[in-house]
């Protein structure tokens, strides 16, 4: 179908870690499409590989086999796991966003900038991406007094909240999510939720990791069902 | 997509004599870079890779690992033994290395910037702040009195450095603020190419996040493509949208920064990595 943003097909990631000479199998055998305006969940436990998708869809992993068809604003079709690294760094700049548990910044910027700055990059005015950073703040329910304040000191959720913010203000065609509400408490989570809602009516596709099956039952359009990688034969002699 | 600015390829740069023997017993498998057989030091071999407009690449490795070596052969402090660069200004294209004295020092007074580690290399410890930076907009085509003033003004500004420091003698700045008014310096003729070797290293912690947050904003309003060497990790993961890693001369490992630091290929990255962490 014409809406499919992304089609993963055979994702797998392992490490060769030198120092041990060892394989670290992360994710096996994964299948997954994405569709415009939908969200598609990651479930299963801990090593499954969940996050290891995402980091393999952003080109943090060098995908170890698999094909990852991304199909751009242009409707041009690229495999992620090969292109180049400008291409990629382009699409991250435009396109395909992700929000991580962690939040890196420059040290000394005030988390209204440490938001604005995707849209800055992308030629927005400061006053006007300013403007936006700060509607999203106040809808995520951040405290004005902190806005003007680096996140380094910010408590989980506040950080997190922050990062959330960042990775939405640029309003990219494909957002990986990666337990986007695990420390924020109810409340806040629903301020969540209705803007993940937003996007998705404005054609967003989603991958989503969530702490809590409740989102993904809300929220999933399609959800996809990871098992820790299985050790093949050989690994296992090595291991032993 | 943006415009490619330099293309090195296969960039080679030998201290001595040289022999036949010397690239094929150095390097990170022989462990060494010099030469067992004639003692020259191959602080550089095969070293390529492209920049592109506006983009910031880093250049990790440990002392002697030749990541210095590149950005003064291309900032001419150093000739190579072999390979090229080529250059693409606004509307011309450059060999770097078929340019006779004269265009390599016009390239390197209007078109390119250099921010050293050791602030007497990039510095005149004989004339104020504003005068260093005079004296570099003097070689290019500025020649106004009043003119060169008021941008020495606005650029001592813009680096932060004290607007009433200006007539005083970096000797007697701070470490932090000798590598503004070097900042400034370099960033006088506006070059679309900045080359920073180890600007933060040896600063107080405060100092050095102010230094890199300065360089990332100069990129976000001017749009220059930087080349970023230094040993600290964290430096390349807040600057670097791509690095090289460095061995005994040779890049062993290209990719996304984060990729680098998250996904490293080859075992010395590993190790790097791991140690940092």
């Amino acid at each position: 179908m014409d809406d499919i943003i992304l089609c993963v097909e055979g994702y797998a990631k392992q490490f060769y870690l030198h120092s041990r000479q060892r394989l670290i199998p992360s994710a096996a055998q994964v299948d997954l499409t994405v569709r415009a305006g939908q969200l598609t969940a990651l479930i299963g436990p801990t090593g499954a590989g969940k996050s290891s998708v995402l980091k393999g869809i952003y080109r943090t992993y060098l995908p170890s086999a698999g094909r990852l068809i991304y199909t751009d604003a242009h409707g041009h079709k690229l495999d992620l796991a090969l292109a180049g690294e400008h291409r990629i760094l382009e699409l991250r700049q435009r396109e395909i966003g992700f929000v991580t548990q962690f939040l890196h910044c420059l040290p000394r910027q005030p988390a209204l900038d440490v938001v604005a700055e995707p849209l800055v990059i992308r030629g927005a005015t400061r006053e006007a991406a300013r403007k936006q950073a700060a509607d999203l703040l106040e809808r995520l329910a951040v405290p004005q007094r902190l806005w003007g304040v680096p996140p380094a000191t910010f408590s989980g959720g506040e950080k997190q909240r922050i990062n959330l913010a960042r990775g939405l203000i640029a309003r990219p065609r494909l957002l990986l999510l990666d337990e986007p509400t695990a420390s924020l408490d109810s409340a806040t989570t629903e301020h969540v939720i209705t803007l993940i809602e937003e996007m998705k009516q404005d054609g967003i596709g989603m991958i989503a990791i969530f702490h809590h099956p409740a989102l993904v039952e809300r929220l999933a359009d399609a959800v996809v069902a990871l098992s820790p990688p299985v050790i093949a034969g050989a690994l296992i002699e090595t291991i032993a | 997509m943006s415009r490619k600015i330099l293309e090195v390829n296969s960039l080679t740069k030998i201290h001595g004599t040289g022999c036949p023997l010397c690239l094929a017993s150095t390097g990170p498998e022989a462990d060494t870079n010099i030469c067992p057989y004639c003692g020259s030091v191959v602080a550089a071999h095969g070293v390529s890779f492209d920049l592109y407009q506006g983009e910031i690449l880093g250049i990790i490795g440990e002392s002697g690992s030749g990541k210095s070596t590149v950005v003064k052969t291309l900032y001419f402090d150093d000739a190579p033994s072999a390979g090229e660069a080529v250059f693409f200004d606004e509307d011309a294209q450059y060999d770097l290395y078929s340019l006779n004295a004269a265009q390599q020092r016009s390239l390197r007074n209007k078109r390119f910037g250099m921010v050293y580690q050791n602030p007497h290399l990039g510095l005149n410890f004989n004339v104020s702040a504003g005068g260093n930076i005079a004296e570099r907009l003097l070689m290019s085509d500025v020649a106004n009195y009043g003119a060169i003033r008021e941008r020495a003004r606005n650029l001592l500004v813009r680096t932060e450095v004290l607007e009433n420091r200006m007539d005083e003698n970096p000797k007697k700045f701070s470490g932090g603020m000798q590598q503004r008014v070097q900042i400034a310096k370099a960033l006088a003729t506006r070059p679309p190419l900045l080359y920073l070797d180890e600007v933060t290293t040896g600063l107080d912690l405060s100092v050095q996040a102010a230094i890199l947050d300065l360089i990332l904003e100069i990129q976000h309003e001017l749009g220059t493509a930087m080349i970023v060497v230094t040993h600290d990790l964290g430096v390349v993961r807040l600057l670097a949208g791509r690095t090289l890693v460095m061995k005994y001369g040779r890049v062993i490992e290209t990719g996304l920064t984060d990729q680098i630091l998250e996904d490293p290929q080859h075992a010395y990255t590993q190790r790097l990595v791991a140690s940092a962490l």
